[in-house]
């Protein structure tokens, strides 16, 4: 008995140093090594300034010069520093209150530029809290409604617009896993900088 | 739905297959101590590691030995894991505190340490608010590797004895926690890692980053040494996840193929050990039964939950969306999920890991149609056999695949036997009682929380006034007793204000109740599937008769399906009548 404790513990000792730290430490040794981007967070940076994470969802705020991302249930949206799922339930009135919120608030910024915007359009991407509260993603029928308001809110063509929607829209994992997504973080820069552009 | 929805659960299912079958084979050596591959490179740090814990790998245990082991490595694991949780401040020395988060309240830490030693994971806290890297690396990611093996090895030690040949030994402990370690756990996870990190999970030890955001705001980003946890938490079928978003956060499941690859990642050990068994009792086909059984109860699982969320919820018609899926956009249930996995992509990843007992998650459980949320408990009330857990799922299948040969006996009149060895009266009241924890625990606490005050105030503010109040206190139980680890989020064991600790406090009752749920329901079973190998180690192989009832065909398959489901439904009917099936029954809302 007094033999096995002491393996036991020497056991769990020997192996916490080798699974819990030569593990990790190889891990991203070679991980910063081999994608350093990858491994930092792929960090955006502006004019020498870090303006986000490409595949961390920002909050634009409502302001109609950008492209929105999906509804977030952290506080406050999409805070990258404390993520969580809004738990609404599929039979609550709270539930549908949240949704009745979202595409209101949708609406709202859509329809002046799109006058035939109805509820039945808006996509369900556009009005259901994503998971994670910081989904870097929005479908490519969220784009397409939001690029009518961005084109007209900065005075560029749709056709263009719609361009730069397709450049960042991602496929699927090998042509079949997940869904298509459109970067709102990427399509945002993009257009500003031809802001400054021309 | 879609094409490519369907397409990708088909595939899923080919692809693992074509996995499995020849890591079995490689399993099956591993545990001979026959040559591998992987010799040149882990023959000497085995040898290194038997000498400093001063074991002889070669020293036969029996049953009672071998459970001793179990235990005794067990509690060592719990107390020291116990301790670095509790003493989070004081590694600050280390540089893994950058955000300088002081320890969880006792409550709390006993419920994490309990789950994360018995493989569940069930987690009341929220990782990147309330742990250190070094909490995360050197606590956490260590059980993951260490509870993934023991479930491992108890697997191993029931089949050497049901193959065992008039002897008593299930083999050593420590040669196959050791063996299972280097050669298994340590290599594959290594490799998925690196996958994660190619496709954009982070790894390394900042700060947090703060961003300025493009319309003037600011956003803290969490940062740590994700993608070494991230693998092998899916490997081990652990599931706690380095972020509260588990797998949908895009640092752990950065891509619709970091998706796909992680939910292989989880499913491969328990599809393997599946072959494995075939190839070790020396009949391939007794595998390819127990392979299909699971298979089969598995796509009926997924085809269920796809259907359920594709077809939206009560909430989302009622605030008028139309869930039809439409050029460019998914349809159906986003509520929850991300964009990237879309409806199959999280149905898929759902059944993938709450049939086994990973509970990792890449969308919002609680947030599913009432169907599909129906989908996870079943899978759960089936006591995790479909798959399973990293051993456990298979132990748990040997003993229904003994339940149903005893039926199936009594029912053509003969002895049972198994694979040649008579099942007695002694074998059936261990397998029915190893069977018979799980789900007892699970309804025993279930009850306990729903009828006290105590117990209710861990449901959440939304869902208290309706049956969504009690599938997030069942589902709570049903997932610690099964060591799942998923969960109906809402539920609460931890209350904290701010970010790191401070001033937090647990609901004492909701994480000491599932500390001991998962604590019982893991060790309980163990024992007996233990109990079961020593019993049959000793028993005489006789020669098969013409009476004698096959186990490698279709009838026997059928007949084991129907034992599982029957089991399941006969215990926890009443309780998914009360949640999740009402919920799916009625369009409802609840206030």
């Amino acid at each position: 008995m007094r033999r096995e404790i002491i393996t036991s513990v020497i056991a769990i000792v020997v192996l916490t140093v080798l699974l819990g730290v030569v593990f990790p430490l190889v891990v991203t040794g070679i991980s910063q090594v081999a994608f350093p981007g990858n491994a930092n967070g792929q960090k955006v940076y502006v004019h020498g300034r870090l303006v986000g994470s490409k595949i961390i969802g920002q909050n634009f705020a409502g302001n109609r010069r950008y492209f929105q991302s999906r509804p977030s249930a952290t506080a406050p949206p999409n805070n990258a520093a404390a993520t969580t799922f809004s738990n609404l339930g599929p039979n609550s009135v709270a539930t549908k209150q949240a949704l009745a919120a979202n595409i209101d608030a949708y609406l709202k910024l859509n329809r002046p530029y799109d006058p035939g915007l109805t509820v039945a359009k808006v996509p369900v991407d556009a009005a259901d809290t994503s998971a994670s509260g910081v989904d870097p993603e929005i479908s490519v029928a969220n784009a397409d409604i939001q690029a009518h308001r961005v084109a007209k809110v900065r005075g560029l063509s749709l056709t263009r617009v719609d361009g730069l929607i397709s450049k960042y829209t991602s496929g699927r994992g090998l042509g079949f896993s997940g869904e298509p997504g459109v970067n709102v973080l990427e399509l945002n820069l993009a257009l500003d900088r031809i802001g400054q552009g021309s | 739905m879609t094409f490519t929805g369907w397409l990708t659960i088909v595939l899923f299912a080919v692809i693992l297959t074509a996995l499995a079958i020849p890591l079995g084979r490689y399993m099956a050596a591993v545990y001979a101590g026959e040559r591998t591959i992987l010799d040149p490179l882990f023959r000497v740090p085995e040898r290194l590691l038997y000498k400093v814990m001063r074991v002889d790998p070669h020293r036969q245990q029996d049953w009672k030995a071998y459970a001793k082991s179990v235990i005794l490595f067990s509690i060592a694991g719990w107390l020291l894991l116990y301790l670095i949780l509790r003493t989070q401040t004081l590694w600050d020395f280390t540089g893994l505190n950058p955000q300088h988060f002081h320890s969880g309240t006792w409550d709390v830490t006993f419920n994490t340490t309990s789950s994360f030693v018995t493989n569940t994971n069930w987690q009341y806290y929220s990782g990147e608010t309330t742990l250190s890297y070094f909490s995360q690396m050197v606590g956490l990611t260590v059980q993951n590797f260490l509870s993934a093996g023991v479930g491992i090895v108890v697997a191993v030690a029931l089949i050497r004895g049901i193959v065992g040949r008039s002897g008593k030994s299930l083999g050593n402990f420590w040669f196959d926690i050791v063996r299972t370690i280097l050669w298994v756990l340590v290599p594959i996870s290594f490799v998925v890692a690196i996958v994660l990190v190619w496709q954009g999970s982070i790894a390394n030890f900042s700060h947090y980053l703060v961003a300025h955001t493009l319309t003037g705001g600011s956003q803290q980003i969490a940062q740590g040494p994700v993608a070494s946890q991230e693998a092998i938490k899916l490997l081990g079928t652990n599931g706690g996840g380095f972020f509260n978003t588990n797998s949908a956060h895009p640092f752990e499941n950065p891509t619709g193929l970091s998706n796909f690859v992680e939910m292989l990642t989880v499913l491969i050990i328990p599809a393997a050990l599946v072959f494995m068994y075939g190839r070790v009792v020396g009949n391939r086909r007794q595998g390819y039964a127990i392979y299909g059984t699971m298979m089969m109860m598995f796509l009926g699982a997924v085809v269920v939950a796809y259907i359920a969320e594709a077809h939206g919820s009560p909430a989302q018609h009622a605030a008028g969306l139309h869930t039809a899926v439409i050029h460019g956009s998914t349809g159906g249930n986003l509520e929850g999920k991300e964009q990237r996995f879309g409806i199959a992509g999280s149905a898929l990843f759902d059944v993938v890991t709450t049939v086994t007992s990973c509970g990792a998650v890449n969308s919002a459980i609680e947030s599913f149609t009432g169907i599909g949320g129906a989908v996870p408990m079943a899978n759960l009330s089936a006591s995790e056999v479909i798959f399973g857990g990293v051993g456990t799922g298979l132990y748990s299948i040997l003993l229904y695949v003994l339940l149903a040969v005893f039926i199936g006996g009594l029912m053509v009149g003969r002895t049972p036997e198994y694979l040649g060895k008579k099942i007695e009266a002694k074998e059936i009241k261990l397998v029915a009682l190893g069977l018979l924890i799980t789900p007892l625990s699970a309804l025993f606490a279930t009850a306990l929380a729903t009828a006290s005050h105590a117990g209710r105030q861990s449901i959440s503010a939304a869902a208290k006034g309706g049956p969504q109040g009690f599938s997030e206190s069942f589902y709570a139980y049903l997932s610690q007793a099964n060591n799942n680890g998923s969960a109906f989020a809402g539920y609460t064991g931890y209350i904290q204000p701010k970010a790191g600790n401070l001033g937090a406090h647990g609901i004492t009752f909701a994480d000491l109740l599932g500390g001991l749920t998962m604590l019982f329901a893991r060790y309980a079973p163990i024992l007996f599937a233990l109990a079961v190998a020593g019993s049959l180690a000793g028993k005489k192989i006789s020669p098969a008769g013409l009476g004698t009832m096959r186990t490698d065909n279709g009838t026997f398959v059928v007949l084991l399906v129907g034992v599982v489901v029957l089991v399941g439904a006969l215990t926890f009917f009443p309780a998914l009548l009360l949640g999740p099936v009402v919920q799916g029954l009625t369009p409802h809302l609840y206030a």
